[in-house]
């Protein structure tokens, strides 16, 4: 069990590294260094930068040193907190970002726990009642969520709601509370705005979760043990749910891991065409207006949450599954 | 396998048709049988010809722009004209609405202009090198650029129609192109992994793990935003292609290794290399014939996520850029929920998209189950 901790955590803090490789490569890949282009900015919107601040932030970044230099003065920088300047607000990073990644963050999880509650229940009923109506309307819709892409999704209810009820469905805030410092009443009218977007974020992973789920239990469904349990007298309701169930939960728990970059990468995109106030819409400005800083920082931010998280659905599967937790695989 | 004779096979039973069967003419029956996967396969050959031969399908060029034909509604075409089959439209006239100033586009009934099928128009090569001037669609007595839209005319005027067959030929071509390159690496890299083993593929597997828990798309994003802007459309195409089959290859790489392994403890393995044929020999002789069409079926189930990612990155304005025409490049005009509401024509190549992509996953499914052996 330690021995599984162990290798999870050390693949975890890997992926940080490359994912905050990968991120410094987006900083450094377009032309010109960061204080050309900061001052330039600067200058662009009336304040101008002295001789002295430039050199400062050069020799602070380590701009005249090897790319490996940089790369560690930039991580010692991160592990301060320090995330440098977002140019076009002339605020640092860490402003500007704040409430946006934990929006992300409150997305993504609602996508998830919209995945789970409507998948767990249909790929039970379509496995259990399989080639029934309801399963081949579940599978067709299925195909459907799978086929259409998050943002056309988005496109197609705003265009709905929009034009047929008068409706404006973007946004995670209604105007009186956008601007609001958060309270009760704030957090309510979150929760109202919530479904829009995990609906369109979580139907393509709930797509997929089902036709697992439905395998899953199709396969354990045949086994002998539930034929016995049947023979005994069992309950149907007993006999599905206490260990089939079960036993296909496992699979459908390992994939979280999978499903959670997924979601974290749709919201991205999704959040641009409902207009929500996640990191979405910041890090496309960002990248369009080449504030590398900023954009860099987005990417792996959004990496390591997405770390963090498949970390905590690996602990949770070990919860779920004895065969991991006591440490034969 | 030898094919029996025709006059025998005449008498062979069906049961013998089957003992005698190669794997793959058992494949292709077992994949006619699945009526999803047949008609998924139509709807792509279709595209695939659209896509092949776009000149013929569109009726102008689809880069012509005209603003006094900007936002026109997809065109009615009247099949009969006095009870015989003599298809036609209106002349349209564009004027301004007194009150809100909009551009309307009213049908001038006194003017109809002939539609020809396999008719005239511009002049262009098929495939690049042969020179023809018929199109699918053309006009009589007029010109098409000024009296013909099908699917209506986008802000500049320009025509959709022909926009979308031109789409589409840069969509479909990206999906394969970038899962040729996913499936190079993927069966590299999974080929390795999988026959080796050992530390190699305790290496390559980490790497394909650290891949999938990356969030692709701000990944991506920041990848294509760093591309130099001054670019042309070629390099960007092939930079885009290239950036698009980075995230294919891991799930590919996947079933190669999962294949591998399995394969690598069976008896003609075995037998093989007693014989003592080369390693060469025997991935490419003995395994690769034996999984290949398991490797077919998990590239025809990627190339819709491959098209997807184009089409979500140029929406966003950070893939193909305009005058390049895709999928996504066409869907960025729907961006604007006002603009869509005014003209919901803009939403109709997302339908495009929606149904390649629903074809592949339902050709895929079937080729999937075609091959496996005990489905």
């Amino acid at each position: 069990m330690l021995a599984y901790i162990v290798r999870r955590f050390l693949l975890a803090v890997l992926t940080v590294w490359a994912i905050s490789v990968l991120s410094f490569m987006i900083i450094h890949l377009p032309p010109g260094d960061y204080v050309t282009s900061y001052i330039a900015s600067m200058s662009a919107s009336g304040s101008a930068v002295s001789e002295g601040e430039a050199l400062a932030l050069r020799d602070q970044l380590g701009l005249d040193k090897p790319i490996t230099i940089q790369y560690l003065k930039w991580v010692a920088l991160i592990l301060q907190g320090n995330f440098g300047m977002a140019m076009e607000w002339g605020r640092p990073v860490s402003d500007v970002i704040g409430d946006r990644l934990t929006l992300t963050i409150v997305i993504s999880l609602a996508a998830i726990v919209f995945t789970w509650a409507l998948a767990l229940p249909i790929g039970i009923y379509s496995a259990v009642y399989r080639y029934s109506l309801l399963d081949y309307i579940f599978t067709f819709i299925g195909f459907i969520g799978l086929a259409i892409p998050g943002f056309m999704l988005a496109l197609i209810i705003m265009y709905v709601a929009f034009a047929h009820f008068g409706a404006n469905v973007g946004g995670l805030f209604s105007a009186d509370f956008a601007e609001a410092p958060w309270s009760l009443a704030k957090a309510w009218d979150l929760t109202k705005h919530l479904p829009i977007p995990a609906i369109v974020l979580g139907i393509s992973g709930t797509a997929q979760m089902i036709r697992i789920m439905r395998s899953n239990l199709l396969d354990e469904l045949r086994k002998p043990y539930v034929m016995t349990a049947r023979a005994r007298g069992l309950s149907e309701y007993r006999v599905i749910m206490r260990y089939p169930v079960r036993v296909a939960l496992n699979p459908f728990v390992s994939t979280i891991g999978y499903l959670l970059p997924y979601v974290v990468s749709g919201s991205i995109i999704v959040s641009l065409v409902l207009s929500l106030p996640t990191v979405g819409p910041l890090l496309l400005k960002a990248l369009i207006a080449q504030d590398m800083f900023l954009a860099g920082t987005i990417v792996l931010l959004l990496g390591v949450m997405t770390v963090i998280g498949t970390f905590i659905s690996d602990l949770l599967l070990m919860w779920v599954d004895p065969r991991i937790r006591l440490g034969r695989q | 396998m030898a094919e029996p004779e025709a006059v025998q096979e005449t008498e062979i039973i069906a049961e013998d048709k089957i003992a005698v069967a190669t794997q793959w003419q058992l494949m292709w029956w077992r994949f006619r049988k699945h009526r999803l996967a047949g008609a998924g396969t139509i709807v792509l050959i279709l595209f695939y010809v659209v896509a092949l031969f776009a000149d013929f399908f569109a009726y102008v060029d689809p880069l012509e722009s005209e603003a006094q034909r900007s936002l026109m509604a997809p065109q009615p075409i009247h099949w009969f004209d006095e009870g015989s089959f003599k298809p036609y439209v209106y002349s349209l006239k564009g004027t301004r609405d007194p009150l809100t100033f909009k551009r309307v586009y009213v049908p001038d009934t006194s003017k109809k202009i002939p539609i020809r099928f396999f008719g005239r128009g511009d002049s262009y090569r098929i495939l690049g090198f042969i020179p023809w001037d018929r199109h699918l669609i053309a006009v009589e007595g007029a010109k098409a650029s000024e009296s013909l839209f099908l699917l209506g005319t986008d802000m500049q005027g320009r025509d959709l129609w022909s926009r979308l067959m031109y789409g589409t030929q840069t969509s479909m071509m990206i999906g394969l192109v970038s899962v040729f390159l996913s499936l190079v690496l993927g069966v590299v890299l999974g080929g390795i992994s999988g026959y080796f083993g050992g530390w190699i593929d305790t290496v390559i597997q980490r790497i394909i793990e650290i891949l999938r828990s990356i969030p692709t798309i701000p990944l991506w994003m920041g990848l294509a935003a760093a591309l130099p802007g001054d670019w042309d459309i070629v390099k960007i195409y092939f930079a885009i292609t290239i950036i698009i089959s980075l995230i294919g290859w891991t799930e590919l790489a996947r079933v190669v290794r999962g294949r591998f392994i399995s394969l690598r403890q069976e008896d003609f393995i075995m037998a093989a290399e007693l014989l003592g044929c080369s390693k060469t020999r025997i991935i490419f002789r003995h395994m690769v014939p034996s999984f290949i069409s398991h490797i077919i079926a998990a590239t025809t189930l990627a190339i819709p996520a491959m098209i997807i990612s184009e089409t979500s990155l140029s929406f966003l304005g950070l893939g193909l850029r305009p005058p390049a025409i895709s999928w996504g490049v066409l869907l960025q005009d729907a961006q604007n929920i006002q603009a869509l509401v005014i003209s919901p024509w803009l939403l109709i190549p997302s339908l495009a998209v929606i149904i390649a992509v629903l074809a592949f996953n339902f050709m895929g499914d079937g080729i999937r189950d075609a091959a496996d052996p005990y489905g």
